[in-house]
């Protein structure tokens, strides 16, 4: 390394570099500020502004720092006249078709074109001729385009070929007829696609939502953290008066580097939805009453109260969202078992919870989220890890190009943007098998012996090529893991999946992690919102139902945190059917629907992201604190408060806190240290089924239905990302029953059926039907696994 | 390749295509998106659509976008419809002071059509801008599909034109 140390003089100091740096990353670096329009520090170098011109001892003109590398005792000024000038020549070239409509360009007042302008600019200009116009392109709901005051700095451009791995913006035609667009017209489609807003250093692209809302120096901005993923993305809020207006990533090169999902981008529209529910309301003989807090807490006192003294507190079952804070979940489950009940969970789109006492203290992701990049292979089971956890996709993506083997058993074939090693694509009920074949080919290849259980259960399985591909993959990597994704989660079997990955990374030395769900997920386990542990992963004594049993068992009342069931859990009918039976449903809930007013006895409304403060634990397992940075909607409170009242009315002790950090300070005293680790004991698999004949359903959540918040903020509803409502089939499975595209099918499951639109996806495999959860169209058929039937209606 | 590409190209168009493909290494098929284009526009009578870059760009393996740079950058590519002969008049410098002006008025009136526009019969399109075409020793010229005309004059201009069908 000291070798390449070089030493070179800026502006008379003089610099240490590496050698084959660009001057741009020394000055940067070092405070000296270099203007530049393409120059981007996680892209690579395109050097078509010019504005980075700068002088060179020796060099006969001056040279662009993005694209100069540096030179042992290069002499480099970066303010003097020569360099100025020709920084200034070019700000008059960038000026000549930009149209300086500062005033109405929602870019003003954080455009770098505008500061640069200051700078650089001259006070008139001496162009006189007509300027080129550039019509603006749809290029979908999120992102706004002004293109007439592009500067070509192709950031964007760059942006998809690099990261996002969707080439969608180009620059077509040529010299000054030269455009950046999409040429046809068409939304760019990226999970990503929100941060070229950040990128374009200009306002050519903005953000749609928040356009001519408000002027960038009314807004005040907020940390916070991003609440619909388990990566915990580090945001800045943006706020005018009250109101979120905007939200943008904040840089942590350990979490989300600069970027940010649109999920997490757009999601803020969701804290305006009409369906904000405003005051705290009761149900009064069918019909909803508003009331005050006070009013509202005596109800849920007297209620809660009798529903526990009639039916005991084993008929009480409390369902927590998986994105609460830890704060909130510690208090609901501190609550529920005082009370004397273990009906807790927030695990709500899961079902088989047989070896859940197995688990470390979390189920973490097994490395930290920068440290996938470094991976040389990997595993994933039954995951869209694209869609579901972008951030980390785009950290595999990177190991990918670098040449990483990405693996895939799916039951969907999922599009990734990277180029995927080898992908299996089986029905949800051959996946087992799939992995004990991998199992089998590995045991095979390194010859290591194992149990005899396990291989009494492996011993008849046939293996393929395939099988020893991904086998040798993984046991040849220096760097592997084993990731199981939320697919894997909510498989009827995900325990045997589970104890087979965990053979599979034990016999081939490599990691194994879990991709969970929410922005909480790690949370829930640590603050004990879970039926048999208690907070800090202690056993509890007595064990509670889980989210499915409680749902299935029909409970006489429930408490409800940030939870529509009939959405949000991996049996909808089930869930609607408990809730709509129950004699009492208490909805701790930010919004009203029809279905929850129909099933809930009172409606307390509580604050969302932005406007509570908490702690995220996110899958690395970094706990993160946030404040709130707005007042919540209409008399909306945090959970935590509420919950913290609610303890001192049942007269339970410890409710005591003065604030949010009280409580956190005793949540993180019981977890003592987060302990990252996978070190579940494994029970070794019993048995293999075989795949039954029935067809197979299959439903994945799409990423902007994934909670309350995003199933309600407008923009990204509008985007290729929500649930349609259709069954989706394959041609094949489509010409067996005679179905086309657009058709109505008749679908049924147990002895339930609805009618639902046909959507042909050869994505699907044979002889299964993938349905997309969260949609009301669906919601009566139920089990989100097993068998189905359709048949053209 | 998938289906879309081979039914939208023609056997011929993909066969061109593969001897260009051949000069190029396997992971290099990109190299040979001028050539695809042109082929291409050729088997459409002279203008590539959206769905024939498409084509193009499933048979090489790259994205759209980056057909389309290509496509809209060269003008050798008309991306609308255009008529069945295409005139390239040069106005560069040398055939601008051989009097290439009168020949692109001549030309203009003779069809009834300006520059950039395409007879109403699909016969004849006049090209906008065409730059110097590397023939000025034989200034005032022009380009008609792919063949030169040299030395031109309005008499030598009617009897060229009247004489394609
Ligand atoms: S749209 Fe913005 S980011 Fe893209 S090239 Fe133009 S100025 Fe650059
Ligand atoms: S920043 Fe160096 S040329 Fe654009
Ligand atoms: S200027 Fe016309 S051919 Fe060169």
């Amino acid at each position: 390394m000291s070798d390449d140390q070089i030493t070179i003089e800026v502006d008379g100091k003089s610099l240490k570099a590496n050698k084959g740096q660009m001057l741009i990353e020394i000055t940067d670096a070092n405070d000296i500020y270099v203007p530049r329009f393409c120059y981007h520090k996680k892209l690579t170098v395109a050097a078509n502004c010019r504005m980075c011109l700068v002088e060179v001892e020796k060099a006969p003109k001056p040279l662009p720092a993005c694209a100069t590398p540096v030179m042992d005792g290069m002499k480099v000024k970066t303010r003097s006249k020569l360099a100025v000038n020709a920084q200034k020549s070019i700000m008059e070239f960038l000026l000549i078709n930009h149209p300086l409509d500062c005033p109405i360009c929602d870019q003003g007042g954080e455009c770098e074109l505008q500061d640069l302008a200051m700078g650089y600019g001259g006070d008139v200009s001496r162009y006189q001729e007509k300027k080129r116009v550039v019509k603006d392109k749809n290029i979908g709901p999120l992102i706004q385009t002004d293109l007439t005051r592009c500067i070509h700095c192709t950031r964007c451009v760059r942006f998809g070929e690099e990261v996002a791995g969707l080439r969608e913006m180009g620059a077509t035609g040529r010299g000054e007829n030269m455009e950046i667009g999409t040429y046809i017209e068409k939304s760019v489609n990226s999970e990503m696609s929100g941060n070229i807003i950040d990128l374009c250093p200009v306002g050519a692209l903005t953000s749609k939502p928040f356009r001519y809302s408000a002027r960038t120096w009314e807004l005040v901005e907020k940390d916070g953290i991003a609440p619909h993923d388990s990566v915990g993305s580090n945001i800045h809020i943006h706020i005018k008066g009250d109101r979120v207006k905007r939200v943008a990533p904040a840089d942590n090169e350990a979490i989300n580097e600069v970027w940010l999902s649109d999920r997490d981008r757009f999601s803020y529209e969701g804290i305006y939805s009409e369906d904000r529910l405003q005051n705290p309301m009761i149900k009064e003989e069918g019909v909803w009453k508003e009331v005050d807090w006070e009013t509202a807490l005596d109800v849920v006192k007297q209620k809660l109260g009798s529903a526990l003294e009639s039916h005991g507190a084993n008929q009480l079952g409390v369902l927590a969202s998986p994105s609460s804070t830890l704060e909130e979940l510690y208090l609901l489950q501190k609550i529920a078992r005082a009370v004397g009940t273990n009906n807790i969970d927030a695990r709500l789109r899961q079902v088989d919870f047989s070896d859940q006492n197995s688990v470390s203290q979390f189920p973490w992701l097994g490395t930290s989220i920068a440290d996938l990049e470094t991976l040389q292979s990997a595993l994933l089971i039954g995951s869209n890890v694209r869609k579901e956890q972008p951030i980390i996709n785009h950290r595999l993506r990177k190991a990918a190009l670098k040449g990483a083997a990405i693996m895939m058993l799916n039951p969907v074939d999922y599009d990734f943007n990277y180029p995927v090693e080898t992908k299996t694509i089986v029905a949800p009920e051959k996946m087992p098998m799939e992995l004990a074949a991998i199992l089998k080919a590995l045991i095979e290849t390194t010859g290591q012996s194992i149990d005899e259980q396990t291989k009494q259960c492996i011993d008849n399985i046939d293996i393929t090529d395939a099988h020893r591909k991904m086998a040798d993959k993984l046991a040849n990597a220096d760097d592997a893991i084993v990731l199981l994704g939320n697919i894997a989660t909510a498989h009827p079997h995900f325990s045997l999946l589970r104890s087979l990955a965990g053979l599979i990374a034990k016999h081939s030395n490599s990691k194994i992690g879990y991709l969970s769900e929410a922005a909480n997920s790690s949370g829930v386990w640590l603050s004990g919102v879970l039926p048999h542990r208690l907070a800090g992963g202690v056993e509890s004594t007595n064990v509670g139902l889980n989210t499915h049993a409680m749902l299935q068992e029909k409970l006489k009342a429930y408490v409800l945190m940030g939870v529509e069931p009939e959405m949000d859990c991996w049996d909808s009918r089930a869930a609607r059917t408990a809730m709509n039976e129950a004699e009492l449903v208490i909805s701790l809930t930010a919004y009203r629907s029809d279905e929850i007013e129909k099933y809930a006895d009172v409606m307390l409304p509580v604050s969302v992201f932005a406007e509570t403060s908490g702690t995220f634990i996110n899958n690395a397992g970094s706990s993160q604190t946030f404040a709130g940075v707005v007042p919540p909607v209409g008399q909306a409170r945090p959970a935590w408060k509420f919950l913290r009242v609610l303890g001192n009315l049942f007269n339970l002790d410890g409710f005591d806190y003065e604030s949010s950090s009280d409580v956190l300070d005793e949540v993180m005293q019981s977890i003592g240290e987060i302990k990252t680790n996978n070190m579940d004991q494994w029970q070794s698999p019993t048995s293999l089924e075989p795949a039954s004949n029935d067809l197979q359903r299959i439903t994945e959540i799409p990423m902007n239905m994934i909670d309350s918040i995003c199933r309600r903020a407008v923009s990204l509803q509008k985007t290729a990302d929500v649930s349609d409502g259709a069954i989706h089939i394959n041609t094949a499975l489509a010409g067996k029953n005679n179905l086309t595209d657009a058709d109505n099918a008749r679908v049924e499951q147990d002895e339930n059926s609805v009618t639902l639109k046909v959507v042909v996806d050869d994505r699907v495999p044979d002889d299964c039907v993938l349905i997309q959860a969260a949609h009301i169209a669906q919601i009566d058929l139920g089990a989100s696994f097993g068998s189905i039937r359709i048949a053209k209606a | 390749m998938t289906e879309t590409a081979k039914t939208i190209l023609t056997e011929h168009t993909r066969s061109e295509i593969d001897v260009w493909l051949k000069k190029y290494p396997e992971d290099r098929k990109q190299s040979a998106v001028l050539a695809a284009l042109r082929e291409a526009q050729h088997q459409n009578h002279g203008y590539l659509t959206t769905e024939l870059m498409d084509a193009v760009a499933e048979y090489l393996g790259m994205s759209n976008i980056a057909v389309y740079e290509v496509a809209s950058f060269y003008s050798m590519f008309e991306t609308q419809p255009v008529g069945r002969h295409s005139i390239s008049v040069c106005t560069n410098i040398s055939c601008l002071l051989m009097g290439s002006d009168d020949i692109v008025e001549h030309v203009e009136k003779k069809l009834g059509i300006k520059t950039g526009e395409t007879t109403a019969d699909g016969k004849f399109y006049i090209k906008c801008e065409e730059e110097c075409l590397a023939a000025c020793c034989g200034g005032p010229m022009m380009m008609i599909d792919h063949k030169y005309y040299e030395n031109l004059t309005p008499e030598k201009v009617d009897e060229i034109l009247d004489g394609l069908d």
